[in-house]
């Protein structure tokens, strides 16, 4: 790799303002909603009301007649028409070795609706008005069943959300070594144990999900723009298990995308309903959803019940962890909801410890509930708060002081191979650690609390050591793990004749900043001012290929795929340049953006390079091929392991239940950092969503009836600016050992570290071992009873 | 049934025929191009869509089209001036990283610029609460919080 530290180009590590802020605080942005494409009509989806039902008849008749009314179109026409159904990109087997069950997910219901918010119609018109009107035209004769709506029932529940899938039991897994972990609690000082409930989530991204698809008769080909994450990934599975169409007739666009947090990686039956559609319509298609149908239909994230156990020696030290959990998968199996509990929840138990054995068993299970799938952490948040929580109560069990505990079992050498089955390459946890209790005062805790104490208020500090697996993933250790698809990134460095350069990336930026980290990147690597590069991404019909954006995956993966391309580059110009200077291929080296003859004085510029290369007069075109463009695929060797050590101080009212964050302290280990400003707004933001689940949020459908309760922002606690407090961050490094950045990835850390810390804090300050998320101001008023 | 609407925005006349039923919001995205005001939701909680209406800062989603007739509204387009240059609340935004998707950002800066206006000195609890009506779900606040400090300080 070139180094680039030296550079007057060079943008590592500096806090450069944003490329895109431009467009976006000036009213630019273009997101989906705001695209019109000309003789667009507008599509709007008739909904089911009811959580489980069998669908007896639909009457059309009086909708079609409806003015503006261009079609309508049921499940029946989808089934006629041979549309598949939504594919699952992950197999999980049983314990048995028998793989999970896969129920149909239609795009549109057929026979039953199985979630409040399943889409039973898709109505297209001149207007959305018009299009709205005819479906309260829609006479749907239902018959109501029995909802299954509790996770933790859904088992051994009588009535079966699928005909097929006896149980609702989508898979009975296990992972570890059951035998050590037997054989470490028989011999076990002290057994910890704890049940936990981890709430149910809704992403609100706030953009709604929203797509236009379009079709155009004179190649046959499709367009749709769409809301979504991984424009790739969309039109991989839509063609390839879906429509049966071929990926050079399909182009899927992502553009400006309002967030995503997980919510907009999947492949919904909106979009493929949509795309169908636009062809017998012969008209573009618009839908845009309202926030009420995003509360009941994007996927929704964590709802895992579990019990946990502990053993350790007579020091505290961790002898084996023992977990049981049933995740709940929804209705349907959304495209990654099979990995979360198991994939990327199990692999991370041993957290930031070296317990030497590890069993954890999952049972997964449908409900009449929306489909569940990746949310900010996805699967890491739920172990982080397992390991967190437990390791907190052990301490406390112990009566050892809950840094210390952490200390005697961190892991202390690295590679280290969990009993997990991942390999931490690098890390210090201690560093992290010993950081953060400065960045919280700590030591000035006690008089704090003193304070607290002569006003009536119970103050109390909780900790949370998370680890996280990113830069997901080495393409053939998740084949083996039972994904269906490679996990790789592409990039693409096309350099234009005035040595300006684009970068065509698989990754896709919907708030991370990717055009300016990118941008940083590239220019320090060739040498060149950060205007002069330009990213582009989001589109199937201008990136070679991409598997997109999730699990904090983009510089990790994405990037380095760029860093391959662009050393291409300069491989390919070192020979260009060794041709314009008479010198030989080996004698040249590329600095500050000049290709140079070692040891000498003769130099040739970037640009110069690049106008030689498209205008090859004095160029060595017996051996070397005009132009300069250069793409590559990057497959990572190991996932990244960011970790991190969080402290929260709190101060509850025992009177009121109101708990007050006071203080939040974050010190992260996110390896080498390209844009610190980007990557502390990512740990922020993060913070935010993991203390909203903990002190806030929580998906609630009725129990009787699976009704949606938190429909709205008026029943949906979302965090707002006078919930939190300003935030303490700060970092240490360890690079990554196996990427050329030494990069991790930063984007969920936040989100998998805080809940922990919050619920550690609380049951701290009011002396309890259980309290459930959100910790609502009743749940803290009634603990704080109770133990009054 | 349409009705007629006239109104100034961004220091320009504009008139439209409306349906009776359509939103403010929808009139400014749909019917004049000006899709830098956002709909988040539909119950007047998120805070995407404020504009200012007549001087104040309202949800362009909580009113009828047809009750804008003869308001002068500003909108993020019109917030920004000649040539481009953006409003000290909208530098703000940008120096202190104060949004990441940007879907919230056009209704959390016209929301911030009437929180200075009715009190150009605020307390930082002074600021969380003044924006306790928009939504974002982004930067946890803080670089917001920041950014509308910032706006403070330099005016």
């Amino acid at each position: 790799m070139t180094d680039m530290s030296m550079s007057p180009m060079n943008q590592m590590g500096k806090p450069i303002l944003r490329r895109e802020d431009q467009r976006f605080l000036t009213g630019n942005g273009q997101y989906t909603d705001d695209i019109h494409l000309q003789r667009e009509t507008a599509g709007v989806f008739l909904r089911s009301p009811h959580a489980h039902a069998r669908i007896k008849s639909i009457k059309l008749e009086a909708a079609q007649k409806s003015p503006g009314v261009i079609a309508i179109f049921t499940g029946q026409d989808l089934a006629d028409a041979k549309v598949n159904g939504l594919p699952c990109g992950w197999l999980i087997n049983n314990k048995d070795g028998t793989p999970m069950k896969e129920p149909a997910h239609p795009c549109l219901a057929q026979g039953k609706v199985r979630h409040v918010g399943d889409q039973v119609a898709l109505i297209v018109a001149e207007t959305q008005w018009q299009a709205r009107d005819a479906a309260e035209l829609i006479e749907v004769d239902y018959e109501v069943l029995t909802a299954v709506v509790d996770t933790a029932g859904a088992n051994s529940a009588t009535t079966l959300v699928h005909d097929d899938v006896p149980g609702n039991l989508c898979y009975d897994w296990g992972h570890g070594d059951k035998a050590a972990t037997e054989a470490a609690f028989a011999k076990a000082a002290h057994v910890t144990k704890l049940s936990f409930v981890n709430n149910r989530l809704i992403p609100n991204a706030m953009e709604p999900r929203a797509a236009i698809a379009s079709y155009t008769k004179h190649d046959d080909s499709y367009t749709l723009h769409v809301a979504n994450q991984n424009p790739h990934v969309e039109r991989l599975l839509m063609c390839a298990f879906v429509l049966g169409l071929p990926e050079s007739k399909v182009r899927v666009i992502a553009p400006d995308v309002g967030g995503g947090f997980g919510s907009k990686i999947f492949l919904y039956a909106e979009d493929v309903a949509l795309v169908w559609a636009s062809k017998r319509v012969g008209r573009p298609i618009k839908w845009t959803a309202e926030r009420s149908e995003s509360f009941l239909t994007d996927a929704h994230g964590r709802d895992h019940v579990s019990t946990a156990e502990m053993a350790m020696d007579a020091n505290g030290k961790f002898l084996a962890l023992r977990v049981s959990t049933t995740a709940n998968m929804g209705a349907y199996l959304s495209t990654f909801a099979s990995a979360v509990p198991t994939i990327l929840y199990a692999t991370l138990l041993a957290g930031q410890y070296a317990t030497p054995a590890i069993y954890v068993e999952v049972k997964a299970v449908f409900t009449n509930t929306a489909p569940v799938d990746a949310y900010r952490g996805a699967g890491r948040p739920e172990a982080t708060y397992l390991v967190e929580r437990i390791v907190e109560q052990c301490a406390r069990e112990m009566k050892i002081d809950p840094v210390e505990i952490r200390r005697r079992n961190f892991i202390k050498t690295f590679p280290y191979a969990t009993p997990v089955g991942l390999t931490y390459d690098v890390g210090d946890y201690d560093a992290t650690l010993t950081k953060v209790l400065k960045l919280a005062d700590v030591a000035g805790y006690p008089a704090r609390k003193a304070a607290s104490a002569k006003n009536g208020k119970l103050r109390g500090l909780g900790y949370s050591c998370y680890i996280e697996a990113c830069g997901i993933a080495p393409s053939n250790i998740a084949g083996a793990l039972g994904a269906r698809a490679g996990l790789f990134e592409a990039g693409e460095v096309r350099v234009h004749p005035t040595g300006t350069v684009t970068i065509f990336t698989g990754s896709h930026s919907h708030g991370q900043g990717h055009e300016t980290t990118f941008a940083q990147v590239v220019a320090s690597k060739l040498g060149i001012p950060i205007e002069n590069v330009e990213i582009v991404h989001g589109d199937t019909g201008r990136v070679l290929f991409g598997m997109g954006t999730y699990g904090s995956r983009s510089l990790a993966v994405g990037g380095t795929a760029i860093v391959k391309a662009v050393d291409k580059v300069i491989a390919k110009g070192k020979k260009i340049a060794a041709h314009l200077l008479e010198a030989a291929d080996t004698d040249i080296v590329f600095e500050n953006g000049e290709f140079k003859v070692a040891g000498t004085d003769k130099k040739v510029p970037f640009a110069q390079v690049s106008l030689t290369a498209y205008v090859p007069h004095n160029y060595p075109l017996d051996k070397l091929e005009p132009g300069l463009n250069e793409n590559a695929f990057y497959d990572p060797a190991n996932f990244t392991f960011p970790a991190g050590s969080y402290v929260c101080e709190v101060e509850v009212d025992p009177a009121t239940g109101v708990t007050e964050v006071c203080a939040f302290s974050a010190v992260d280990d996110f390896g080498n950092i390209v844009n610190p400003m980007i990557v502390e707004g990512q740990v922020h933001g993060g913070i935010a969503q993991g203390l909203g689940q903990a002190l806030l949020e929580s998906c609630i459908y009725d129990k009787e009836t699976g009704q949606l309760l938190t429909g709205s922002y008026m029943d949906y606690a979302m965090p707002r600016a006078d919930d939190l407090p300003s935030f303490k961050v700060d970092n240490c490094v360890t690079p990554c050992s196996h990427n050329p950045l030494g990069v991790k990835g930063c984007g969920e850390a936040g989100a998998i570290g805080a809940p922990p810390a919050l619920i550690n804090a609380i049951t701290d300050a009011l002396g309890v071992r259980d309290l459930e998320m959100p910790a609502t101001r009743e749940r803290v008023w009634r603990a704080a009873q109770a133990r009054a | 049934m349409t009705v007629s609407v006239t109104l100034t925005v961004n220091g320009k006349a504009a008139s439209a025929s409306v349906d009776p039923r359509m939103l403010l919001v929808h009139l400014l995205r749909d019917q004049l191009q000006l899709t830098g005001t956002h709909v988040g939701c539909d119950t007047a909680q998120c805070g995407a869509c404020t504009i200012h209406l007549n001087g104040r800062a309202v949800k362009a989603c909580s009113m009828l089209a047809v009750q804008a007739n003869g308001a002068n509204v500003t909108t993020i387009e019109g917030l920004t001036g000649k040539g481009d240059k953006m409003h000290p609340m909208q530098e703000a935004f940008r120096d202190c990283h104060g949004l990441q998707c940007g879907f919230c950002t056009p209704g959390m800066v016209m929301s911030a610029c009437q929180l200075l206006a009715d009190n150009p000195k605020p307390t930082e609890a002074e600021i969380r609460a003044g924006l306790e009506g928009n939504i974002c779900r982004c930067t946890g606040y803080h670089n917001i919080v920041k950014a509308v400090q910032q706006a403070a300080a330099q005016a």
